[in-house]
Order: C-alpha cells, then sequence, then structure tokens
C-alpha cells in the first residue's frame, strides 16, 4: 500500500493555533477523514484544496470560542468580591501593623520627596515664563576671541542698539529681508544699586535705566499710570513694592524723587512686582536710559563709541521670525565695522529669554550648561528616591507572599481565576499607594516651608490646580502599577496544590531579584552619600582658600553723590578720628566683584599677538591697607611719594600672564579710547579673591583712581563694640555726607553668599541622601524581620544544638553585608565617574580621595549591620522553648 | 433556549443527523448532505449549524470511541432530540398544510 497522503501540514498547525481546544480533537479527525475519502473520490490536490476551504471555514467564532466553564456554584458579582478585597487587605493591613507601617511609611516618604522635587522641578522650568514675550525676548551677547578662546558677554556698544534699531527694527513695512526683525531693541544699564530720595529720605535700591519700549517689552502690568510713562524724559516707573515703601497708600503718580542725588525725575507709573526668581526681580526701578546718559558723562561719549563694550541690548522679535534666523542675519554687525579690532572675531549673538535662567554657561561661544545640571541632578535623584520606595514595596509584598500563599491557594481551590487574584493584589497595592499619597501629602504640607528656606523658592502647594491632582491620581496610578505589578503577578502565579500541601518554598527563584532590588537600592544610596560629601569637601576647599585680604571686620558702602571728592579727606579724616574705624579705602569695583576690565596694555616684551584683557581696578592710596593685601614685591601706594600716583600694584596672576621676570619698576602703558597713560609697576600682591572662589583670580591692575571710586571699604576697630562702632560712623557720615543712605553690608558675608548655590545644592543633596538611606533601611528592617520570623524554627533547633548568640547573628546578618559590600563597588564606580566629571568645571578643585569612598562604604555597612543586627539579636536570643513549641 | 426558528440550512442538518442516526458526526453529515442534494458543504458550516442545533436544543451530542481510521480521534456524535424530531414534524406539517392549500388551478 502506498503512503498516506497527508493533508498541507500549516492549514492543520492554523486549526490547532485558533480553534477552541475542547473542539479540535472531533473538528480534526472530521477534516482528516473527509481528506481521506476525497484523495480516493477526486484526487489529491482537490482533496488539498477542500481541506484548506474546510480549515478556512471552520475558524469562525462561534467555533473558536472557549469553553465556558460550568460552575456548579454561584458566579459571584464583581463588586461582591470587591467588598471581599477590601476587607481582606484591611485585615492585614491592620494584623502585620509594623510591616504595614514600613511600607506605607517608606512609600509615603518617597513619594513626598518625589512630589517636592516635582514641585521644585515645576518652579525651575516655568522661571520668567510670566512674561507675555517669553519666547520672543532675547538678550543681544558678543562672542570674542582672545588668546584663542572665545568668551561669551553681554556687555556692548551703544551704537550697535541704534543699528539694531534703524536697520532691522520696527514692525513697519520695509525691506522684506531686513526690516521687522524685531518689534523691540531696548537699551540698558546693568541692574544696579542706586540713592533714591524723597524728599529727606534716602533709599538705596536696585533699578534700570532703559530705553522707552521698556515697558512694553517686559509687558509690565501697569497699576497706575501707562507704559508710555517712560516716554517722558524725568520720568520713572516704580514696582508696586517700591511705591509702597516711598510713599504708603498715598498715590504716587507726579510726586517728585531724587536719583543718585543728581537725577530729578517724577513718578509717572507704578508696575506690579515682577515676580520673585525671575531674570528681572531685582528692579524695583525703572528709569529712563536717555536721562542716565545725560547725567553721565562717559556715557554720554560713548554714544558712537563702538569700542565701549559697557551697555546692555535687549530686543523682542517679531511674531513672524525664527531666534535662529535673526542671530544668523546679525552675526556680522560687530565684524563689519571700522572701529572694531577684527583680531577679536567678534560675533552678536542672540541669547533667548527661554535659556537665561537654566542655561548660563558660555563654552567657547556656545551656551551650554548651568543651573540645567541641578534641574537635571534632582530629577534623577526625585526618580531614585521614589524607585527606592517602590522596591521596598515589592521587596516587602514578595517576600510576606508566604503568608498569603495558602490564601491564594485556597482563593484558586475555590475557583478564582487568575486575572481576578491580579485584580486583588492590584487593588491591594493601589490601596497602600493611596493612603501612602495621602500621608505624603501632609508630609509635603510640613515640608514646604523649610524646603523653600533651604532652596530659596517660594512653593506653595497648589492645592486648587486640577492639575496638581491629575498629575497625583497619574502619580499614585503609575506608582502602584510600578510598585504592584511583580507582586500582583507573582502571588497569582501560585499554584493551588503546592501551596495547600505545604511544600511551598520560595527558593532562590525570588530570592535572587529580591537581592538584586537590595543591591540597587544601596547602590544608590551610597552612590549619594558619596555625592553629598564631595559637594562639601569641593565647598569646603573653596572656603579654605587664601583669598589674599583679612575679610573679618570689614564693611562696604556705596556711594553715590555728586562732588564726594569735596568730602573725602573729611569724611576719611573724621571716621578715623573717632576711633570707630582704622582705616577708609576707596575703590571703583566692590571687593567681591570685578566689575570692570580693559585691554589696550602694552609693556616691554610683549608678544605683538597677546590679547590682554586685565581686571582694572582704580583705588585710593589707603585701599590696601585697608583691605590688608599681602605684598610679595615691592611696596604698596604711598601719599608721599608723588611718583606712586602712576604707579600700579600688579596681582600674581598679572605677573605670571605677562611673563616678567623683574617686574618692579617697569613701565606698562595702558591706551584707550582718548586716553594714554603711562605706569609704572610698584608692588606686586598675593592673588586676591574678587570673583569666584572656584576660578584663578584675573590677572589685575590696581592704580589710583582719577575719579574717587564708588565703593567705600571700611576697616572697623576690633576694639570697639561693633554696633557702637556701627552707630558712630552713621553720625559721621550723616554730618558730612547726608545724601548717603548708610546701607553697609559686611565683606565677610558677602564673600560668604558666593558659596550659597553650592551649598545650597550641597545641603538639598544631603536631605535627599539621608532620605535614601533611610529608606533602604527601612526595607531593609523589613526584609530583616521577616527573614528573622521565617527562620523561627531553624534559629530554635540551632540553639538546641549549641549555637552560640555570635554565630546565630553572623548567621542572619552575613547576606545582606555581602549584598551591601557589591552595592559598594558599583556606587564607587558610578560615584566616582560622575564626579570627577562634576568637578571638572570648577577650576579651582578638591581631589576626589580614597577616604570619602572608605567613609561612605563603612557608613553604609555600619548602618546596615546596625539595621540588621537589631533584628538578627532579637530572633538570636529568643528562648527556643518558646520558637520550637509554637505549633 | 434561543429561537426556535429554523434556518434552511439548519433544517437540512437536522434531516442529515437523522438520516445518519447512531453514526451521525461532522464528516459524516458533510457526506450525507452531499450525497442527496448533490451539492459541496464546508465542513465549518455544518459543524456551526450543528452548534446552534444544539444551543436550541434540537439534538444532543456525545462524544464517541476511539476508531483506528481517524488516527485514534474522537468523533461528536449527535441524535436528534425528541423536541428536534417534533421540530421537523412541525415543518413537514406545516408543508403539506401549504401544499394542501394551493388551489388546482394553480398549475394550468
Amino acid at each position: 500500500m502506498k503512503r498516506q497522503a497527508k493533508p498541507p501540514q500549516w492549514a492543520t498547525y492554523l486549526l490547532h493555533l485558533f480553534c477552541a481546544p475542547h473542539r479540535v480533537e472531533e473538528l480534526a479527525g472530521d477534516l482528516d477523514e473527509l481528506f481521506q475519502q476525497r484523495v480516493r473520490q477526486m484526487g489529491l490536490r482537490q482533496a488539498r484544496w477542500r481541506y484548506v476551504r474546510d480549515v478556512v471555514s471552520v475558524l469562525r467564532p462561534s467555533l473558536m470560542k472557549r469553553q465556558t466553564i460550568q460552575r456548579d456554584y454561584s458566579n459571584p458579582a464583581f463588586t461582591d468580591m470587591f467588598q471581599n478585597y477590601l476587607k481582606i487587605a484591611f485585615r492585614n493591613l491592620t494584623r502585620h501593623r509594623g510591616y504595614s507601617a514600613i511600607n506605607i511609611g517608606g512609600l509615603a516618604v518617597g513619594m513626598a520627596v518625589a512630589m517636592l522635587i516635582g514641585l521644585w522641578l515645576y518652579d525651575e522650568l516655568s522661571v520668567n515664563k510670566s512674561f507675555q514675550n517669553y519666547d520672543r525676548i532675547a538678550q543681544v551677547m558678543r562672542n570674542r576671541t582672545v588668546n584663542g578662546e572665545i568668551d561669551t558677554k553681554a556687555g556692548l556698544p551703544i551704537p550697535l542698539a541704534q543699528t539694531l534699531q534703524a536697520t532691522y527694527g520696527g514692525n513697519h513695512h520695509g525691506p522684506a529681508d531686513k526690516a521687522g526683525l524685531f518689534t523691540h531693541v531696548v537699551l540698558a544699564w546693568w541692574t544696579s544699586w542706586h540713592t533714591i530720595t524723597l524728599s529727606n529720605q534716602v533709599f538705596s535700591k536696585s533699578g534700570k535705566f532703559m530705553t522707552p519700549e521698556a515697558p512694553e517689552m517686559l509687558s509690565l502690568t501697569m497699576l497706575k499710570g501707562s507704559r508710555d510713562g517712560l516716554k517722558k524724559p524725568a520720568s520713572i516707573l516704580l514696582s508696586e513694592s517700591l511705591a509702597k515703601t516711598l510713599f504708603g497708600e498715598t498715590n504716587p503718580i507726579n510726586k517728585s524723587l531724587a536719583i543718585d542725588n543728581t537725577m530729578t525725575v517724577n513718578v509717572t507709573g507704578v508696575y506690579q512686582d515682577l515676580p520673585t526668581g525671575s531674570s528681572f526681580a531685582d528692579v524695583q526701578f525703572i528709569a529712563p536710559w536717555a536721562l542716565y546718559a545725560a547725567s553721565t558723562g562717559w556715557i554720554n561719549e560713548a554714544k558712537d563709541d563702538w569700542t565701549n563694550t559697557s551697555f546692555e541690548i535687549f530686543v523682542t522679535l517679531a511674531p513672524s521670525v525664527a531666534m535662529a534666523d535673526v542671530s544668523a542675519t546679525v552675526r556680522n554687525l560687530l565684524v563689519n565695522n571700522a572701529q572694531v579690532d577684527p583680531a577679536q572675531k567678534p560675533e552678536v549673538v542672540l541669547y533667548p529669554m527661554s535659556r537665561w535662567h537654566l542655561y548660563s554657561d558660555w563654552k567657547n561661544g556656545v551656551n551650554e550648561g548651568g543651573r540645567i545640571q541641578f534641574v537635571w541632578l534632582f530629577g534623577i535623584i526625585g526618580v531614585f528616591v521614589l524607585f527606592l520606595a517602590c522596591i521596598n514595596f515589592m521587596n516587602l509584598s514578595t517576600a510576606r507572599s508566604v503568608n498569603r500563599a495558602k490564601e491564594v491557594g485556597i482563593r484558586k481551590a475555590i475557583g478564582s481565576r487568575r486575572q481576578e487574584l491580579i485584580v486583588q493584589f492590584f487593588g491591594e497595592s493601589l490601596l497602600v499607594v493611596a493612603l501612602a499619597y495621602a500621608v505624603s501629602i501632609g508630609l509635603v504640607y510640613l515640608a514646604v516651608p523649610f524646603f523653600n528656606q533651604v532652596a530659596d523658592k517660594r512653593i506653595a502647594l497648589p492645592f486648587t490646580s486640577p492639575m496638581f491632582w491629575g498629575v497625583g491620581l497619574g502619580f499614585v496610578l503609575l506608582t502602584g502599577f510600578i510598585a504592584g505589578g511583580y507582586p500582583a503577578l507573582y502571588l497569582s502565579s501560585f499554584r493551588p496544590v503546592t501551596v495547600l500541601k505545604g511544600s511551598f518554598y520560595t527558593g532562590n527563584r525570588i530570592a535572587t531579584p529580591r537581592r538584586v532590588l537590595v543591591v540597587v537600592q544601596f547602590t544608590v544610596s551610597i552612590a549619594l552619600i558619596i555625592g553629598t560629601l564631595v559637594v562639601y569637601q569641593q565647598i569646603q576647599y573653596a572656603r579654605n582658600r587664601p583669598i589674599g585680604y583679612n575679610r573679618a571686620g570689614l564693611i562696604s558702602l556705596l556711594i553715590n553723590v555728586p562732588h564726594y571728592e569735596l568730602h573725602r579727606e573729611t569724611v576719611r579724616n573724621e571716621l578715623i578720628k573717632s576711633g570707630a574705624v582704622l582705616e577708609v579705602g576707596e575703590s571703583a569695583s566692590p571687593l567681591t566683584e570685578v566689575q570692570s576690565t580693559n585691554g589696550g596694555f602694552n609693556w616691554a616684551g610683549k608678544p605683538p599677538t597677546l590679547q590682554v584683557n586685565f581686571a582694572t581696578i582704580g583705588i585710593s592710596h589707603e585701599f590696601g591697607k585697608t583691605v590688608g593685601w599681602q605684598f610679595k614685591q615691592g611696596h604698596d601706594f604711598s601719599r608721599q611719594l608723588a611718583s606712586d600716583s602712576l604707579g600700579v600694584v600688579l596681582n600674581e596672576s598679572a605677573v605670571a600672564f605677562m611673563g616678567l621676570r623683574d617686574v618692579l619698576g617697569q613701565p606698562i602703558t595702558w591706551q584707550g579710547n582718548g586716553f594714554d597713560a603711562r605706569f609704572h609697576v610698584i608692588g606686586v600682591i598675593q592673588d586676591v579673591v574678587m570673583d569666584s572662589p572656584y576660578e584663578p583670580a584675573k590677572p589685575s591692575v590696581f592704580f589710583i583712581g582719577p575719579r574717587p571710586g564708588k565703593f567705600l571699604t571700611i576697616r572697623l576697630n576690633p576694639a570697639r563694640n561693633l554696633q557702637a562702632a556701627l552707630a558712630t560712623i552713621d553720625d559721621v557720615l550723616k554730618e558730612h555726607l547726608p545724601e548717603v543712605p548708610f546701607n553697609y553690608t559686611f565683606v565677610d558675608e558677602q564673600y560668604d553668599q558666593k558659596f550659597r548655590s553650592e551649598e545650597r545644592i550641597g545641603l538639598l543633596a544631603s536631605l535627599f541622601a539621608g532620605l535614601a538611606i533611610f529608606i533602604s533601611c527601612l526595607g531593609l528592617f523589613g526584609l530583616a524581620s521577616f527573614m528573622a520570623e521565617q527562620r523561627t524554627k531553624e534559629i530554635g533547633v540551632r540553639k538546641v544544638l549549641g549555637a552560640s548568640v555570635v554565630n546565630l547573628w553572623l548567621l542572619l546578618s552575613k547576606d545582606f553585608v555581602f549584598l551591601v559590600i557589591i552595592a559598594f563597588g558599583l556606587a564607587g564606580l558610578i560615584a566616582y565617574y560622575v564626579l570627577h566629571n562634576w568637578l571638572q568645571q570648577y577650576e579651582y578643585r578638591t581631589e576626589l580621595s580614597w577616604w570619602i569612598f572608605a567613609v561612605s562604604g563603612v557608613g553604609a555597612l555600619v548602618i546596615t549591620l546596625l539595621t540588621v543586627s537589631f533584628q538578627a539579636v532579637k530572633a538570636a536570643l529568643v528562648n527556643p522553648v518558646k520558637s520550637l513549641r509554637s505549633e | 433556549m434561543k429561537g426556535t426558528y429554523l434556518g434552511e440550512f439548519e433544517e437540512v442538518v437536522l434531516l442529515a443527523v437523522a438520516i445518519r442516526t447512531g453514526d451521525a458526526y461532522g464528516a459524516a453529515v458533510v457526506n450525507e448532505i452531499e450525497q442527496q442534494m448533490g451539492r459541496s458543504v464546508n465542513l465549518g458550516a455544518v459543524h456551526s449549524a450543528l452548534n446552534r442545533l444544539q444551543e436550541k436544543g434540537l439534538v444532543n451530542s456525545e462524544m464517541g470511541g476511539m476508531t483506528a481510521e481517524r488516527g485514534g480521534r474522537r468523533k461528536r456524535l449527535y441524535t436528534v432530540t425528541a423536541y428536534g424530531r417534533r421540530a421537523l414534524e412541525e415543518i413537514r406539517q406545516l408543508r403539506n398544510q401549504m401544499w394542501g392549500a394551493i388551489p388546482n388551478t394553480a398549475w394550468t
């Protein structure tokens, strides 16, 4: 007999794949029988064809439907079971109070941290968004190449603003490709402190001088007057809070004020305060640019000077144009100008407002990085902390699954299907997460005032915003699914037979993922601890840096009065005579900031291609003595030596930059627009840290200023009581300079300001690192106590057979210690890599020393041991009689 | 219980089950219909009709014993229930009644 013919295999496969399992047998049999019969009747081809047709016809919904099991008990409605699930969930929560507290507490802390960080991120990302023209405002910046490096500054010449306005400005119609790129071009003077005098009261307030389009650009909300107020020649717009300070409840419009005792202005408007945290938050008043230019001689002279780059320019783009296109169009405006030095390859760059806050760093002409790093850092920390809390939840739930195994077995045996169990356990975890969420909202509510203080923010919980609750709900669902997913799938997969027979064993299959989770947790925590320590070490390193002067007992004061030179000698003499003051010095820049840098220097042996940019600080003869700078060579300025008034004092960086061996007595020339001065070096001082303490000091030139400096630095007499000394100074100043507000700052406090941002980061990071460790330990504590509970019998037997407490302690602890050591290895590598990169951004930076890693590792180990030992020792001390009798 | 209306194909299948009483399974019904009516039917159509008939209570089914010819696979054997038989008789009676009602003049 010839071999039996075969039907097409793929059709058979299809049948088996799709058909209801309880029908496959008969259908396959029928198909086969018909096929064999047809092969005989009409040949193989036809039979195969009919076979395929039949298979296709069999695949219809009515035959593919799975068999429904006929139950012989009642099929409860879903809501009935829901009641039962809820009841069981609450019973479980209340029965194991300790675990529930650990679970909910840990999760709540994690959520609270994530929520705070989320609020912080939201706040950071929405800075400046309150300006209506947020997307279209840009600051004009300038790139220039100095000694092969591109630096980017906001200082620009006045004529550039005029060119931008004349060629590309206005929203009127002109040549299509050029005109109408900008709706506003605003020339401005840097936000700075000025004296405001109202009849005989003096105030020191920060504000800006801007051209009249500024209120439109900044979309000021006018409470009184109008945005056009700035168009009047001698006008001033006040912020709401300043108006309140000056005038109280009376109407300030048309009241007269004096700025810096030289400009008399009328109040023409009051605008709503610009939001705290925004880039213009310090602008308490706006006065007309023209007024400032007219009253300040050198600005007036600079109005056609392309080389005097001392001014700010802001623009608003027309709605239809793209930032990048406009930036490309205006790029060469400076380099095409005859007055500008082409060697510096100056480029005009537009810096969009949307990047001001988060991307403030420029590297080689490219705008990158800045605060955005911290946004990322905290975002990642937030996700990690929440993740740690979720891991805890998963770990505890699966570890405790043994206790639920019997329940699962019985539920399955009496008819629960797997998806019902999944729903049950998901529901339970959602319930726990929802409870944790409620607790976390409470925690956040309590923590927000403290957090605001640490982070320097004004965040409020947006209880009324539907978005907040929407995000919250999404948050609960997401966390519920992440945290509850694994336990739900795992618990529901138990086989009732094994579970109920009692041979249930959670062996390595489940213990391994749990160990992985513990390792992940501790890796994150240890890495955060190392990071925190390094941040603090960096701050401390910069703090301990020699700063080149003695900052204790120094106060600084801004003097904005005309003809101060008439009073300077009297004031100094009277102050010293009063005994409250040891010495008084003047300078053009405050001690804690370099406000002026210049090129145009020349000296013997200067390489022709070297481009010079020195910090130039005009001082009085006594400035050095006042601040207490340290001489390496030469001598300080002296009133007795007439030649000293044409001398300069250099700092070490300047000497190194100039490359001179024997610098004393060397002539230095300084040429600028309209002047040409010859100096000679009389001394070299140790670098004075005026700018960032993380950067090397700028090469600096100190000279006797032709005009008196605006900043008085006063060395207090340490023998006098501080309050009394300040009162004496106030009296002397009131007598001789009644127009000057006695608005002093302590130099050491100002210097400390330089560390604020890093300190804030350090404090927040340590806070979060602490919480991460706390959450991890909470989880470990739960796990350890659970393990001990599981092994009660084993421990009892071991004790009976003679094991000591130490033996048992080792037995229970060594697993965890091993895990923490692995975590430490991983965390060390990650932290080393990340922190090494972080430190690179500081020129003046600490080393990553091994002891930080050692301390964090040992610390983590000790914390782990304490956490675990508590449980281990407790279990080891139990009387074996008790633990063995328990059945 | 679903509606008792019998479609044309369902009626044919029910009749085929009755003809093959004792050995009425899918393939047999297919063969019976093909022989009796001379038209080819799909196995799927037959099974789905049998399914519907069973849901309506007109047939019963049970799995038969194993046979060698089908590779050891069992057959599902269908039997017409009393209710099924009455349904067939009712249809037949209805038809007869309608035949009787045709006036003699109709065919001329």
